[in-house]
């Protein structure tokens, strides 16, 4: 069951989720995901964690603390 | 040819009136962007509500230091994450190494492991992970990993603003975002195999 081979792109992974690769890592990450089923499961629940941390963790601005940040504001509106 | 210079000077307050109202208006529009971020940078809403208006406070006053056509998002986070250091938020050093360190697919492994079926999607994540457990394992982070995991998975900056944002190099961003997931998944795992 276990499986080691795919450290290498443990690392390419975190970038392409990010789109922070170059183009032709980003062909690298992609042909290694089209034939390694081990990382595309593991891509797909990165990218889907990835999403739920996102609109779980976020919370939105509080009523009223617009008009305060209003009031700081030095030119003449 | 005496009474052209009042005009001059006349024109240039105008201008300088009118970029003043339009970086204002700027900032303002991103202020539910910049709350979100703060939020969780922070232990309470108390503490973002003040975190944000000490820096909106800090930008109108030095908003000629802005330069036009930036990414003025990243300079109110640049703004914000150093007035939070100020603040003197606890002093907490990093250790270089964390004793025990699991790799990236620790919890998908976890839950496939837990589950004894291959099955990694959505909605097990969801199934598995509460909102609480989420916010949680973040605020449990070690600050320097925190700021960086938040800003890039919360604020979704680049890795070239997230540097330029806490001052850090990009390599160091890579590394604290690799390490500081890492430490999340491990806190999230506690939860989903419990």
């Amino acid at each position: 069951m276990s499986h080691t081979p795919c450290d290498a792109c443990e690392e390419l992974l975190q970038g392409y989720l990010d789109r922070e690769l170059t183009e032709s890592e980003v062909a690298q990450a992609e042909s290694h995901l089209d034939g390694c089923d081990y990382c595309r499961r593991r891509y797909r629940f990165e990218e889907s964690l990835r999403q739920y941390v996102q609109t779980t963790a976020v919370e939105r601005m509080p009523v009223g603390l617009m008009e305060k940040l209003t009031q700081l504001r030095g030119g003449d509106a | 040819m005496g009474d052209t210079e009042p005009d001059i000077d006349g024109r240039r307050i105008a201008t300088e009136a009118r970029d003043r109202v339009r970086f204002e208006e700027e900032a303002l529009a991103l202020a539910d962007q910049v709350y979100r971020v703060a939020r969780r940078l922070v232990g309470t809403r108390e503490e973002a509500e003040d975190l944000v208006q000490d820096t909106y406070g800090r930008a109108f006053r030095s908003w000629q230091s802005y330069t036009p056509g930036t990414n003025l998002r990243a300079w109110l986070l640049r703004i914000l994450t150093n007035l939070n250091l100020d603040r003197g938020r606890k002093v907490q050093r990093t250790p270089d190494m964390q004793p025990i360190e699991e790799g990236d697919y620790y919890l998908a492994n976890k839950m496939v492991e837990a589950s004894g079926e291959q099955v990694l999607d959505q909605d097990r994540v969801v199934e598995k992970l509460s909102q609480d457990s989420i916010v949680n394992a973040l605020s449990s982070l070690p600050h320097d990993f925190r700021d960086t995991v938040v800003l890039v998975d919360i604020g979704e900056f680049s890795y070239a603003d997230a540097a330029q944002i806490l001052d850090i190099p990009i390599g160091t961003v890579m590394s604290r975002l690799h390490r500081g997931r890492r430490l999340l998944k491990q806190e999230l795992a506690q939860e989903a195999i419990s």
